[in-house]
């Protein structure tokens, strides 16, 4: 273990903290069950887990947007930003209205919102297409608006649902890239949902498996592989590996009764 | 190892070419817009009703040239079309278009100002959504002449009993596309104005509002297609002389008088009237909000 990771694990709050997190669905059975995660400032969190495991609920209730049946959610430093599953832009506002309306529902100023949107376009590289609507965009430039959007929220904490998940493998191999890059310019910490190994491992500082039915935490991955990476590099390859192995046993488990 | 460290290293030629890869790949997947020219297409879709209109008439001229009904009963073409030069010239006809015309909008107006905060009440409030919804609905579909004698016995003779039939025929279908078009959104906008920290109000403005608007403007549409006709059947029956004369009493004057061409000359009026505001304001309005949302398929 590096001295950075000794540091992560010793720090008591960080930029998320999740304690015996609980969730229901009415009547149901538990979704998740005693969750208990802290996300340090500036880490990068790969949550890992099969599809139906409860990833999106658990970050809708690190967002706000639903209320634990148990346990608590602490985000320090006050709402966290969120990127959707589903490219969620509103198709009846052009790329830089997007962005502007994040800005505009906290209260920036007009002539500010402008400055502002185009930075953050810019930051995304679509510097270009701000005066573009939302269906004029391809599945990789939604998802950079998305971003930009997301950002645009001004949190430090960024929660990402399976961004890429609806991507081609090129687009999201470079967005791998845009996504570390810009971590790293606007020192975010984030909290990043996916059900493919290799991405969570190609981005995280840890990755975070998830059991099914209910979901808790069933193991960590401190990943210690220098940037930059690449998917297919062997370091990366050997740690996925690993988690699949444990991931595939953890899914035959269900099989078993 | 941390991050920032270990970047550096990397320098800024990988920072460009990820930049050209990702110019390439945007350039790759962006749709290239081919629209057909304008007047190619005004014109393709001209000379189809063209055509059935002169078709129309033909049939027309050949059953008056049967002699089945005696020409006071079925006017040839010619006939008509003097009458209509005739009211045309003398301003008779374009005057109760007029007068139709302006009764049929501020009556639309008014159904405006009424059925859209009712429809935002019915669609958001669930006691006023579980009384008054299945009210509204089940107006839709009474003819809106049933109102005409009501209208006629509590508002007597006059102008205030043709609007009050017009307003009746038009708010339900207003409220009833406002309903729709907010039970069309999708949850997922809603939730994205959560997060970007939407409430009440803003989030009406900003995400409730123009995210129904494509079910709204629908209403809208069916909206005026009702206060035209609610009118309509309005003025044939409450007429006098001290009202001024829309397409209706034109209709029942030409009635009266046994005078098929001039009633004719109504109806063409009435046509010309509904098709025109149809296709100058609620089709290019519908066509731009659902253009900007790429919602609207090119058909060829
Ligand atoms: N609003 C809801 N009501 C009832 N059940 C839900 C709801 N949201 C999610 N679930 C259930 O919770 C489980 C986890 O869903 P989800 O968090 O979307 O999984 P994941 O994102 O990991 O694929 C699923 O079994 C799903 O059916
Ligand atoms: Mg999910």
């Amino acid at each position: 273990m590096t001295v950075l990771e000794e540091q992560r694990v010793t720090r008591s709050t960080g930029a998320v903290s999740l304690r015996g997190l609980t969730k229901r669905f009415g009547d149901g059975p538990n979704v998740l069950e005693d969750v208990s995660l802290d996300v340090a400032e500036g880490e990068f969190v790969c949550l890992l887990g099969a599809s139906g495991c409860g990833k999106s609920t658990l970050l809708n209730l690190v967002a706000g947007l639903d209320r634990p049946s148990a346990g608590s959610v602490h985000v320090p430093g006050g709402r966290a930003a969120l990127m959707f599953q589903e490219p969620a832009l509103l198709p009846w506002l052009t790329a830089t209205q997007n962005v502007e309306l994040a800005l505009r529902l906290r209260g920036v100023g007009k002539s500010e919102r402008r400055v502002r949107s185009n930075e953050l376009l810019e930051l995304v590289r679509l510097s270009g297409a701000g005066g573009k609507r939302v269906h004029e965009l391809s599945g990789g430039m939604r998802q950079r608006v998305a971003m930009a959007r997301a950002l645009a929220q001004d949190s430090h904490v960024l929660l990402m649902d399976e961004p890429f998940a609806a991507l081609d493998a090129i687009t999201r191999d470079v967005l791998h890239e845009e996504l570390v890059r810009i971590r790293e310019s606007q020192q975010l910490t984030v909290l990043f949902v996916t059900h493919n190994v290799r991405e969570a491992v190609r981005l995280g500082d840890r990755v975070v498996l998830l059991s099914s039915r209910p979901g808790r935490v069933a193991k960590e991955y401190p990943v210690g592989i220098a940037h930059p990476r690449r998917i297919e590099s062997p370091e990366v390859a050997r740690l996925s590996v690993e988690i699949t192995d444990d991931l595939r046993t953890e899914i035959r488990r269900h099989g078993a009764h | 190892m941390s991050v920032l460290d270990s970047r550096r290293g990397g320098g800024n030629g990988n920072n460009d070419d990820l930049a050209s890869l990702e110019a390439g790949l945007d350039a790759l997947e962006t749709h290239l817009d081919t629209r057909a020219s304008r007047w190619r297409k005004l014109l393709s879709a001209t000379w189809p009703p063209v055509l059935a209109i002169v078709g129309l008439l033909g049939v027309w001229e050949l059953i008056y040239r049967s002699g089945v009904k005696p020409t006071y009963a079925l006017p040839s073409p010619a006939d008509v079309g003097l009458v209509l030069r005739d009211q045309l010239s003398d301003g008779t006809l374009l005057e109760a278009m007029g007068t139709s015309l302006t009764r049929g909008g501020l009556g639309f107006l008014a159904a405006l100002a009424i059925g859209t905060p009712l429809g935002l009440l019915i669609a958001r409030v669930r006691p006023i959504r579980r009384g008054i919804g299945p009210l509204v609905s089940g107006l839709q579909s009474l003819p809106s002449i049933a109102w005409v004698p009501a209208a006629i016995i509590f508002f007597g003779i006059g102008d205030a009993a043709i609007y009050a039939v017009v307003l009746l025929g038009a708010t339900p279908s207003i409220a009833n596309g406002m309903v729709s078009g907010i039970d069309q959104i999708p949850p997922l906008y809603q939730r994205v104005g959560k997060v970007l920290g939407a409430r009440g109000l803003s989030a009406a403005r900003h995400v409730l509002l123009p995210a129904a608007l494509p079910g709204y403007v629908g209403g809208l549409r069916q909206g005026w297609a009702f206060s035209w006709r609610s009118l309509m059947a309005a003025e044939l029956i409450v007429h006098s002389p001290e009202l001024g004369q829309g397409l209706g009493q034109l209709l029942d004057f030409g009635r009266s008088n046994n005078d098929m061409s001039l009633v004719f000359a109504g109806i063409l009026g009435i046509l010309v009237v509904g098709i025109a505001v149809e296709l100058c304001v609620f089709a290019p309005l519908e066509r731009r909000v659902l253009r900007r949302r790429g919602l609207l398929v090119a058909r060829s």
